[in-house]
């Protein structure tokens, strides 16, 4: 029980999730036994088979669309959800029936996040479920085919790290921490995606990163999913003689990633075949992004390759006469796939937000503009200061309109298209030259798909048995707003002031920090507060009460609130708290509200996750 | 057996040498010992011996369907030989075929490995060995003489290594290779 065999790594990813573990008992030192679940997961009705991926998609069927007996899994099953390859298959054809990208909607601050609201707009005889359901439902499959394999050593008695996307923010955090115990998992770490790629570079090198790296590198991490597209930047630092790497900066959650991408390919090849006169129906456009996939693999893959043939193959069964053929060309994928989603900008360019039209109904904030290259540029320049205050650390140029980078590690299956790599580091090292600065070297990494479940194993495995770490503690400082006390005139808001309760780079399991600053909250009636995040002020420390900020500064998250019990006191009265914060062993941030008075008593302020209709 | 049976004067020299050889030789004393309780062992391997009558054994069709309903599911193999391509211009085929071939080929990918036979590259001159295995390699033209024999290869071969088909519910239908499919 409290010498856990395996050190497990989940990635639960927007497309995919992997599991990954390492044997504990079997590693020593730099040398890691480390292998892969093949997950069992029906690949059409009545066959099982076991592959390494399982796609985060889940499908609702109706009670008469399969035999029940056709939906067995290896172990006691829901058949009224199927997840897996099934459902990315059957999703196709039944979109109405299919959730996919949970994960986007369980970081969404608009929607109530344990409200059954998936599959988004669904007749209302399908029976709806919460993102975090989904979430649960994924970490399920998993444990099941991993207690499967090892009946024995049960998931719940291993140590696991889960991975979540940098940017997510507390709350997200803390709904994918409750997933993952819904299922049992005691001995839980989450980590940030791109930290788990670089773990799965170390771990890869077997120390001889040691050698790759020096002091003063800043080591870029580009992680473009299938759905997200997630930035970090962690620093090599030097303590007692020995590397340390620490994480400086996170970028802001992106919805833009690979998927992105086939679509814009396919709407290419779509608008090509509707100027000759041949219109495609939803399905067919389903089998042509599927076949543009392909195609710009291969495309990416050989230089000299001028086009490829596309298919779209027909529904029914004459599939001679009914399929449809067209070509991708290499001048098409360089316009619409690199111009369009890697331009070469200057770094100076930011992403363009057309302010949004009236939405109907609630949708997944998509990234407006698709450039990743601008995102890139914007995330750069804000964290221009981002290692100013390391310690034992190169300082970077004081003229640095952006943070440089001097080493890029690229990550996601995006990535396997080699060309695209070479891309983004080409932009990125013309930025570099504008300045006069050093280009920034390639770090290799392997099995672009597979590395957050390796990194997250690897993790797991050297937080127990000792190896490198990555040190970073939040990603953010984080604020309360709290009302100033003015006089109130008539259409003015009253101001807002900025109690910042937890400062950057808190590490977990810390001692906790409180502000000086006292509230009074009412025993039995529920306090909200309005909850702030900063990705760049990095000095402020816990009490700090800003009185005015840049507009890019500060992020206003969903509210956190808390109801004072009314057990100990009097409905109605009035306590002094404070409010204390911790980064939990987990990884998660806490908030409690203690009273000034007495010794003992404290209330856990909750992070809203209901929306903002709650 | 074709041979005459020995007279009495070779039988005794027979008896005699192998009354000797039999406190000699344990191996040989054996195969006497197995000869006097089975009747069915002879010594030495005749040149051509006839092939016993064998049952023939059917093969399993569940095998073969889960099979074909992957290269119908992947590859649309079923819907292609089923078609006439009489009518049809070569352009025509093609685009089809390469779904065909896309998809069957992701088929023999992930749940077959397959190898060459002979891993040298077809044209070159091959050694086949006394013994070699007739059911791997087949000789063909001038077939006389006594092994090694020597030759060109013609073509590799391809030799299944290993097999990782989908493993079935137990109710499931294998003679479903595509369902059809009605949209509502």
């Amino acid at each position: 029980m409290n010498h856990p065999r395996y050190a497990v790594g989940i990635d639960l990813g927007t497309t995919h999730c992997a599991l990954s573990y390492v044997d504990s008992e079997k590693s020593e030192g730099e040398q890691i036994v480390q292998a892969l679940l093949l997950i069992p997961q029906l690949v059409s009705p009545g066959a099982v088979e076991a592959r390494p991926l399982l796609p985060s998609f889940l499908y609702l069927p109706h009670r008469d669309e399969f035999r029940a007996g056709d939906l067995g899994l290896p172990w006691h099953t829901d058949t009224s959800r199927i997840g897996g390859e099934l459902a990315r298959q059957q999703g196709m054809t039944t979109p109405i029936r299919l959730i996919s990208s949970a994960k986007s909607w369980l970081c969404h601050p608009d929607i109530d996040r344990k409200a059954a609201c998936l599959p988004a707009g669904a007749p209302a005889e399908i029976p709806q479920i919460s993102p975090f359901d989904a979430s649960v439902q994924f970490l399920a499959h998993l444990r099941d085919a991993w207690n499967g394999l090892h009946p024995y050593a049960p998931l719940h008695q291993q140590a696991v790290t889960v991975t979540v996307p940098a940017s997510f923010d507390p709350a997200a955090r803390e709904l994918t921490a409750e997933a993952a115990r819904a299922i049992g998992i005691e001995q839980l770490v989450l980590l940030e995606e791109p930290q788990a790629a670089l773990y799965s570079w170390v771990n890869d090198t077997e120390g001889e990163w040691r050698q790759q790296v020096q002091v003063g590198d800043v080591i870029l991490v580009v992680d473009v999913g299938g759905g997200t597209t997630d930035l970090s930047l962690i620093a090599v630092t030097e303590n007692d003689g020995a590397l340390e790497l620490t994480r400086v900066a996170v970028g802001e959650h992106i919805l833009l990633g690979g998927d992105n991408m086939d679509l814009a390919l396919a709407y290419l090849l779509k608008n090509k075949l509707a100027h000759t006169g041949v219109e495609l129906d939803r399905w067919q456009v389903q089998a042509l992004t599927h076949g543009c996939r392909q195609a710009k693999e291969t495309l990416l893959a050989d230089a000299t390759l001028a086009q490829i043939p596309v298919v779209v193959p027909s529904r029914g069964s004459r599939l001679i006469g009914g399929s449809i053929r067209t070509e991708l060309t290499r001048a098409e994928i360089e316009a619409s796939l690199i111009e369009g989603f890697f331009p070469a900008v200057a770094a100076s360019a930011r992403p363009v937000n057309r302010p949004r039209g009236a939405l109907t109904k609630v949708g997944l904030p998509y990234a407006q503009d698709p450039a990743v290259t601008r995102h890139l540029a914007a995330f750069l320049a804000r964290q221009a200061g981002a290692t100013g205050d390391l310690a034992g650390f190169v300082a970077q140029h004081p003229d640095a309109s952006f943070l440089r980078p001097t080493a890029v590690l690229f990550n996601g299956g995006v990535f396997k298209a080699t060309p695209l790599q070479a891309r983004v580091l080409e932009v990125l090292n013309q930025w570099l030259a504008s300045e006069s600065a050093p280009a920034a070297r390639l770090l290799i990494a392997r099995d672009l798909d597979l590395a957050v479940a390796r990194g997250a194993a690897f993790h797991a495995h050297v937080r127990r048995h000792g190896g490198v770490r990555i040190r970073g503690g939040t990603s953010h400082s984080y604020y309360v707003g709290v009302e100033s006390a003015m006089p109130a005139i008539p259409g003015m808001e009253p101001e807002i002031q900025a109690l910042c309760v937890v400062p950057f780079g808190l590490e977990e399991g810390s001692p906790p920090v409180a502000p000086p600053q006292e509230f009074g909250l009412v025993v039995g009636e529920p306090v909200r507060f309005r909850f702030f995040g900063s990705s760049v002020r990095r000095e402020d420390q816990v009490g700090d009460l800003l009185e005015e900020w840049n507009a890019d500064e500060l992020d206003e998250m969903a509210e956190i609130q808390t109801t004072l019990s009314t057990t100990t006191r009097k409905p109605g009265e009035v306590v002094a708290v404070q409010l204390q914060a911790a980064v939990t062993e987990v990884g998660t941030l806490e908030l409690t509200a203690i009273p000034v008075d007495a010794g003992g008593e404290h209330w856990n302020v909750a992070f809203n996750t209901r929306g903002h209709q709650a | 057996m074709t041979t005459a049976a020995p007279s009495v004067f070779q039988r005794t020299l027979i008896a005699f040498g192998s009354f000797r050889r039999i406190f000699k030789d344990p191996d040989f004393a054996q195969a006497v010992a197995q000869l006097a309780t089975n009747e069915d062992i002879s010594l030495p391997a005749p040149v051509v011996a006839p092939a016993p009558a064998i049952p023939l054994a059917t093969a399993a069709p569940d095998a073969a369907l889960l099979l074909l309903g992957l290269l119908q599911r992947e590859g649309r193999l079923v819907d292609f030989l089923h078609e006439n391509i009489q009518s049809y211009s070569d352009q025509e085929v093609g685009a089809a075929a390469r779904v065909v071939h896309h998809g069957c080929q992701r088929v023999l990918h992930e749940y077959l490995t397959i190898t060459p036979v002979r891993d040298e590259p077809e044209g070159s001159r091959v050694t086949l060995q006394r013994g070699f295995d007739a059911s791997a390699i087949r000789p063909t033209g001038q077939v006389v003489g006594e092994p090694p024999f020597t030759g060109t290869l013609l073509h590799r071969g391809w030799r299944v290594a290993d097999t990782r088909l989908p493993q079935l519910t137990s109710t499931h239908d294998l003679r479903i290779l595509a369902a059809a499919e009605v949209e509502l």
